[in-house]
């Protein structure tokens, strides 16, 4: 049965090994491009990562506080609704329940615990919508750590409420006003602190991005995703292997651990899905695999928009957390081999899905995973296939957009219940 | 040899390097400023090539790489405005830059470009060493361009002896951890400097990041051969209407009108 499953041309194509090598590399994509200012606190993570993490006392408490603090295994939920609407058993991995609402928090309990064990007593991090920011101010709280967030003056406006709880949580929140004042260079002024502030200062990069060993350290943190999917599938369905395997990119952490233990199994198709934003060619899109070409970007080569001349260009979507001019390392090398297939929802048809599944199955997805849930439609299934989305956040912070967007017929719906 | 080669040779102390960002304060400014620099007694130029996520620079360099790129500044101007800059400019010329914007030109036609146009050497702060001796090292060996690599006080020895033997021209030191234009207690950076020093490398040593006056530029002359100042060069150009005379005046302020720029001023 093994040998006879689809995506043949996947198991024909050249072997890459899933992890990075030496320097850092998936492939032809990655590495450390990072101006020497920046080589001993990068040199410093790189040595120390993998025995940090593999230590069996950091284990041990990293797996106490998923459980107890962000409520891990977060359910895998099957969604019966939704599967007898795309024909196959779709099941939704629950991580819009983890504390804070979203898959962020596993990167940043996983990473305060490495920066305390690398004696670092100062965190900062980026944000663009605030979920990464908030993750990481919630983590500084716990361990009252001193904690400095990065975020462009535009996000900030756009994204009063998490400014506000990251307040809350005694971070302080530094608006950036350099470039487009967006994610990127929010990022490049995180960089810039961690260059200022080389010894007692822990970065907490929130996606699978950066310099090597970031993509690989976040990976394996967001790796609990699938590995908790696994048990759950074999436990619901006797197999631990789904079909398919769909999660949205932006710079790609959520998909990274939802694809994570299934990397080196060619049966299970993965999907990842970008932002087309108002289309994928019009101008306004974060489409990353269909308008990117091999550059670098925050210290990683990767795929990336960029204009011929090679200026980083800004992207756009509606939703904030998928608007990153590139996708991590290990998704350009998926992306270039073939082995995952990346695909693009744009803003209408997000805000469509997000409709649909909470009239379908009462949750309100973020905006993020919307786009995953978008190109159900899109994907050919056999009625007896496992389907697993990641649903990697709640749709709390997206209401108003929500809101604002509502189609005529749910305004209608809901005002007169009764009438016929 | 190469002309960066040949400076350290006749000039081995006080030499200084000025960094200025093409296509600014206008688009066609830059062989403006690279003439002025040389008139008023610059050793060295570094001309920036600007990118839209310098990460390594302070804001007002970052600015004005963003005035130029909005003002239409790409890679293949600059190689064309700098084209017959040959004729009158005697001193070495560096392009100082970020490695995306020269990976989309091609290292290989950005290299020959270097040599066609009379490039000396090549600052990339995100290219490192390693990727470097992988990759490059080669390509620029058959060009004769200089690579110049850079070193902070947390560099440890091996790596600066490494940086030694892979750099071509001088070695930079950067100042503490910081990014273009931070001011810094200068007096505390003089004892990376003579510890640097004191290795008996085989390159001169250059320092930038921070300097800003002439009091700087003579007290770090002191422990090594030369200086870089870029921030208070492009303040200074962002404020006038004549960025020739601006520049005249702000290099005499540096070297004092006591102190020629050695055998080479005009």
């Amino acid at each position: 049965m093994e040998n006879e499953q689809p995506y043949q041309e996947i198991s024909q194509a050249p072997r890459l090994d899933w992890q990075v090598n030496g320097r850092g590399y998936y492939g032809d994509f990655g590495g450390a491009f990072i101006p020497e200012m920046l080589h001993p606190n990068v040199e410093e993570l790189r040595n120390r990562y993998r025995s940090i993490l593999e230590d069996s006392g950091f284990q041990e408490e990293f797996a106490g506080l998923l459980r107890d603090y962000v409520g891990r295994p977060s359910p895998l939920y099957e969604a019966r609704r939704l599967s007898e609407k795309y024909g196959a058993r779709i099941f939704l991995k629950r991580e819009d329940l983890n504390h804070t609402g979203a898959h962020k928090i596993n990167n940043t309990v996983g990473q305060i615990l490495l920066a305390r064990r690398l004696g670092k007593t100062r965190i900062i991090a980026e944000t663009g919508a605030g979920q990464h920011g908030v993750a990481t101010a919630t983590v500084c709280a716990l361990m009252n750590m001193e904690c400095v967030v990065y975020m462009g003056a535009v996000d900030m406006a756009r994204q009063a409420p998490n400014v506000a709880r990251m307040e809350m949580l005694g971070a302080k929140v530094v608006p950036v006003q350099s470039g487009s004042r967006t994610l990127k260079d929010a990022t490049n002024e995180a960089i810039r602190d961690w260059i200022n502030h080389p010894l007692d200062t822990h970065y907490i990069i929130g996606s699978v991005v950066g310099p090597h060993p970031y993509p690989d350290l976040v990976a394996r943190f967001q790796s609990v995703i699938s590995r908790e999917i696994r048990n759950q599938l074999e436990e619901r369905t006797g197999q631990p292997n789904p079909d398919w395997l769909v999660a949205c990119v932006g710079g790609g952490s959520n998909a990274a651990g939802t694809f994570y233990h299934y990397l080196d199994i060619p049966s299970v198709k993965l999907v990842g899905v970008e932002a087309a934003g108002k289309g994928i060619h019009s101008g306004a899109s974060a489409a990353s695999t269909v308008l990117g070409r091999p550059g670098i970007i925050h210290g990683s080569r990767t795929l990336l928009m960029q204009t011929p001349d090679g200026q980083i260009t800004e992207p756009y979507s509606i939703s904030a957390g998928l608007d990153y001019p590139g996708i991590g390392p290990l998704h350009a090398a998926l992306f270039q081999s073939g082995r995952a297939t990346y695909l693009q929802a744009t803003d209408a048809e997000a805000l469509e899905a997000a409709f649909e599944l909470t009239r379908l199955e009462g949750i309100i997805p973020a905006l993020e995973p919307a786009h995953a849930l978008a190109k159900l439609k899109s994907l050919s299934f056999h009625p007896d296939e496992v389907v697993v989305v990641c649903l990697s956040g709640r749709g709390d912070k997206d209401l108003e957009t929500y809101i604002r967007n509502l189609p005529e017929k749910l305004k209608t719906e809901s005002k007169s219940p009764g009438k016929p | 040899m190469n002309r960066i080669d040949q400076l350290f040779c006749e000039k081995d102390q006080r030499v200084l390097s000025v960094y200025f960002t093409a296509g600014y304060p206008r688009l066609n400014d830059t062989f403006l400023v690279l003439e002025g620099l040389q008139e008023s007694g610059a050793d060295l130029v570094e001309v920036g090539i600007p990118f839209s996520d310098p990460i390594a620079d302070g804001p007002v360099i970052q600015e004005s790489g963003s005035r130029a790129l909005s003002q239409g500044m790409t890679l293949e101007l600059l190689f064309s405005q700098l084209r017959d800059c040959r004729r009158s400019i005697r001193i070495p010329i560096l392009l100082m830059g970020y490695l995306n914007p020269v990976l989309q030109y091609g290292m290989e036609p950005f290299l020959r470009r270097c040599v066609e146009t009379g490039i000396d050497g090549v600052i990339l702060p995100d290219l490192p060493l390693e990727e470097y001796e992988i990759q490059y090292r080669k390509l620029f060996q058959d060009q004769g361009i200089y690579l110049v690599f850079m070193i902070t006080p947390e560099t440890s020895p091996e790596r600066i002896r490494a940086m030694d033997r892979a750099t071509g021209g001088f070695l930079y030191l950067v100042s503490s951890s910081s990014t273009t234009g931070k001011e810094k207690d200068l007096g505390r950076q003089f004892s990376y400097f003579d510890r640097v020093a004191r290795m008996g490398l085989s390159h001169p040593l250059v320092a930038g990041f921070g300097i800003r006056n002439q009091k700087d530029f003579r007290e770090a002359c002191k422990h090594i051969q030369g200086v870089v100042i870029g921030t208070a060069f492009i303040e200074a150009l962002s404020g006038s209407e004549d960025p020739r005379q601006a520049t005249a005046d702000f290099i005499s302020g540096i070297l004092g009108p006591s102190t020629p720029a050695g055998s080479k001023s005009k």
